[in-house]
C-alpha cells in the first residue's frame, strides 16, 4: 500500500479512494440533479421552453413565474397558508398526544402498560385497509373540507410512539420519577417538568418527522377535501398534474370547456416555480436537522 | 394504597387520547372489513354508517371471487411482488454497498456532504418527484425527448409505453431510498468497535477481508430486521410512486398497475366499497401472514435477530 503520511493507517488506497468519490459523486448528482433542473425550468422564458424545450442551458430567462406567484397568485397563497397552518398546528397536536401515550408506556409501573402497548403496536401490522377507514372517517367522522380531515386521519404513528418511549427510557433514569413521586409530584407535573426537558432530542426528532410527514401529505386530502380553499399546496400540485393529463387526452373531444379549462391553468414554468416554492423551505431546514432525523430513523427500523 | 390507584387514573388519562384515536381510526376500520363480504349501498332514507350498513345485503364471498378471476387483478398482484422482491434486494445491495464506501471516505467533511445530498431525495413527496420525472419524459418539451428528437430517433410518448416503465420505477425507487437506508447502514457501521479493525490490519487482514468478516455479520441483525418488515410490507407497495409518477395513465397500468393503486382506484371510480375492501383485506391477511412466516424463519436460523 503506498504510504501518504497524512493518510491514517488501515485506510484503503488513493486510486480506490477516488473511484469511491466517483462512485459517490454520481450518486450525488442522481440525487440533487433532477431539482436543479426543475430550479433552471422555472426560471427559462417561455420562449426558449418552445423552441428547445426544458434545458439545462435556456435560450433565455425570466422571472415572469415568480412575479405571476407574488402578484396573483391567491390559490397558490391560500394552499400555502394551508400547508403551513396544517404542518405546525399538526405536528403540535401529534406531538402532544403521542408524549401522553409514550410517556404512559415508558412508566413500568403503569398497571396497563402491557395492554396499550399492545393496542398500539398491533396496528403496525393489521389494519383494515383504505376502504373501511374511508367509510368510516367519511360516514362516521364526518371528515370533509376542513383542516381537520387532513389532521385527524395523519395524527398518530406506532412509529413515532416506539421513538419517542425509546428516547424516555434511554434519557429518563427511573431513580428519577421515583424521586419526584416521593416528593409528591402528579404524573403531569413529572412529565412536564421533569421528564420532557431532559428528553428535547426526542422531541426534536419526533415532531420534525410529523412536520414532514404533515408538508408532504396529498393522499388524505385527495381522499378528503374537495373545496379548494383548503388544499394544501402538495396536492395542488397534484390536482394541477391529472389536470394538465385530463387536458392532454381529452382536448379534442370538448371544444369550449377545455379550452377554458387550460387558460385557467398556469404555465409550465408557473408549475415548476411551485414546485421549487414547496421544496425549498425543505432544502433549507434539513440539513440543520439532520441529526435528529438520523437518530429518529434509525430507532423507528431497529426497534420497530 | 390511594396514591397508587391516582397514579393508575392519571397514567390511564394520559393514553386516553391515544387509545380513543387508535380505536376509532384502526380498530374501528378492523370491524369495517365486514364491508367486504356485503354489497355495501347508501340507504337513501337515513344515510348513516350503521343504517347503510345493516340495509346491505350480504354477497358472501362474491367480491373475492370477481376479484380472482379478472385478469387485471392478477397483474397487479404480479406486479406488486416482483417489483417489491426486485426492490428489496437491489435497495439491500446498493444502500450497504454505498454505506461501505461512504465509511472509507478519510475526510470525514466530504462523507457528511455526501451524506446530506444523497438523503435529500427522502425528503420530497411523490408528487414532487412526478414534476421532476416530467422534466425529463415531458413528451414535447422534456430534456429526454428532445435530446431523443436532436438524433433522429422518434420521439417517444413515455406516459403511454408500459414496457419502459419497470425501469422509470425502478430508477425513481432507487433514488428516493437508497440515500436514506445507507445512511441507516452507515450509523451501524460507525458503531461497530475500531479496534477489530485495527487488530484485523495488524493480522494483515485486506480490506475485503476485513468486511467480509467484520463489517457485513456486523450488519446481519439490522439487515434481518429490515428484510423482516420488507417483507411484511410485500404486498403493499408506495402509492405515489405508483400513482402520481406515472400520472395515473390508464395506458400504464399493465406495468404500473398494483394492489394499492387498483384499491384506490376501485374506491374513487366506481365507488365500490365492498370490492375495494375485499382487496384491501386480501392485501392485509397476505402481509400479515407474511411477516409471520419470515420472522418464524429469521427466529430458526438467528433467534437474536427475530422481531419477536
Amino acid at each position: 500500500m503506498e504510504k501518504n503520511s497524512k493518510r491514517p493507517t488501515n485506510s484503503v488506497s488513493i486510486v480506490t479512494e477516488a473511484i469511491f468519490h466517483l462512485i459517490l459523486i454520481a450518486f450525488c448528482g442522481l440525487c440533487i440533479i433532477p431539482f436543479i433542473f426543475v430550479v433552471i425550468i422555472s426560471f427559462s422564458s417561455s420562449e426558449s421552453i418552445g423552441a428547445i424545450g426544458y434545458s439545462f442551458t435556456p435560450q433565455s430567462w425570466s422571472m415572469v413565474a415568480y412575479q405571476y406567484i407574488i402578484t396573483l397568485g391567491h390559490q397558490l397563497w391560500r394552499s400555502y397558508f394551508n400547508s403551513i397552518f396544517i404542518t405546525v398546528f399538526g405536528t403540535l397536536c401529534t406531538l402532544l398526544i403521542t408524549i401522553l401515550y409514550s410517556y404512559a408506556l415508558y412508566r413500568k409501573d403503569f398497571k396497563f402498560r402491557k395492554f396499550f402497548t399492545f393496542f398500539c403496536f398491533f396496528t403496525m401490522i393489521f389494519g383494515g385497509g383504505l376502504a373501511p377507514t374511508y367509510v368510516i372517517c367519511k360516514q362516521v367522522l364526518g371528515l370533509s373540507d376542513s383542516y381537520w380531515a387532513v389532521i385527524i386521519p395523519m395524527l398518530l404513528n406506532p412509529f413515532n410512539i416506539i421513538i419517542m418511549r425509546t428516547f424516555f427510557q434511554s434519557s429518563v433514569p427511573g431513580e428519577l420519577i421515583d424521586a419526584a413521586a416521593v416528593d409528591g409530584s402528579g404524573e403531569y407535573t413529572t412529565l412536564f417538568r421533569i421528564v420532557l426537558p431532559v428528553s428535547k432530542p426526542g422531541i426534536a426528532t419526533v415532531g420534525l418527522l410529523t412536520a414532514l410527514a404533515y408538508w408532504n401529505e396529498w393522499f388524505i386530502p385527495m381522499l378528503y377535501v374537495r373545496e379548494a380553499d383548503f388544499y394544501p399546496l402538495q396536492y395542488l400540485l397534484q390536482e394541477m398534474q391529472a389536470k394538465v393529463d385530463f387536458l392532454a387526452k381529452n382536448s379534442a373531444m370538448m371544444g369550449a370547456e377545455a379550452s377554458k379549462m387550460a387558460s385557467d391553468l398556469p404555465s409550465d414554468t408557473l408549475r415548476m416555480a411551485m414546485v421549487v416554492l414547496v421544496v425549498v423551505p425543505i432544502t433549507f431546514a434539513y440539513p440543520f436537522f439532520q441529526r435528529y432525523i438520523i437518530s429518529g430513523l434509525t430507532i423507528g427500523s431497529v426497534k420497530g | 394504597m390511594k396514591g397508587k390507584t391516582k397514579k393508575t387514573l392519571m397514567l390511564l388519562s394520559m393514553a386516553l387520547p391515544g387509545a380513543i384515536w387508535f380505536l376509532v381510526l384502526r380498530y374501528l376500520p378492523m370491524a369495517g372489513i365486514v364491508l367486504a363480504f356485503k354489497d355495501y349501498k347508501v340507504y337513501p332514507r337515513n344515510p348513516t354508517f350503521w343504517n347503510n350498513l345493516t340495509h346491505s345485503n350480504w354477497l358472501g364471498l362474491k367480491n373475492f371471487q370477481f376479484l380472482f378471476t379478472t385478469k387485471d387483478c392478477l397483474t397487479y398482484i404480479r406486479n406488486t411482488l416482483v417489483y417489491n422482491i426486485f426492490w428489496i434486494l437491489l435497495g439491500l445491495f446498493c444502500a450497504v454497498t454505498l454505506a461501505i464506501i461512504l465509511n472509507e471516505i478519510t475526510r470525514k467533511w466530504v462523507a457528511k456532504v455526501y451524506q446530506t445530498l444523497m438523503f435529500f431525495p427522502y425528503f420530497m413527496s411523490w408528487v414532487v418527484a412526478s414534476y421532476f420525472v416530467l422534466a425529463f419524459l415531458d413528451p414535447t418539451r422534456g430534456l429526454i425527448s428532445h435530446m431523443l428528437g436532436r438524433t433522429g430517433v422518434d420521439a417517444i410518448n413515455w406516459y403511454h409505453e408500459a414496457k419502459y416503465w419497470p425501469a422509470i420505477l425502478t430508477i425513481c425507487n432507487i433514488w428516493k431510498t437508497t440515500g436514506y437506508s445507507c445512511i441507516l447502514y452507515l450509523a451501524a457501521i460507525t458503531g461497530i468497535d475500531a479496534t477489530l479493525y485495527e487488530a484485523a490490519s495488524i493480522d494483515g487482514a485486506t480490506k475485503w477481508q476485513q468486511i467480509k468478516y467484520i463489517t457485513l455479520p456486523h450488519l446481519s441483525t439490522m439487515i434481518c430486521i429490515l428484510l423482516i418488515m420488507n417483507v411484511g410490507n410485500i404486498v403493499k407497495s408506495d402509492f405515489g410512486l405508483f400513482y402520481s409518477v406515472p400520472m395515473n395513465s390508464g395506458s400504464l397500468y399493465a406495468t404500473t398497475g398494483v394492489i394499492d393503486t387498483y384499491v384506490y382506484r376501485t374506491l374513487s371510480a366506481t365507488h365500490n366499497i365492498g370490492m375495494s375492501s375485499a382487496a384491501g383485506l386480501m392485501q392485509q391477511a397476505v402481509g400479515f401472514v407474511c411477516i409471520l412466516v419470515a420472522n418464524k424463519i429469521v427466529n430458526k436460523i438467528d433467534s437474536d435477530s427475530a422481531l419477536f
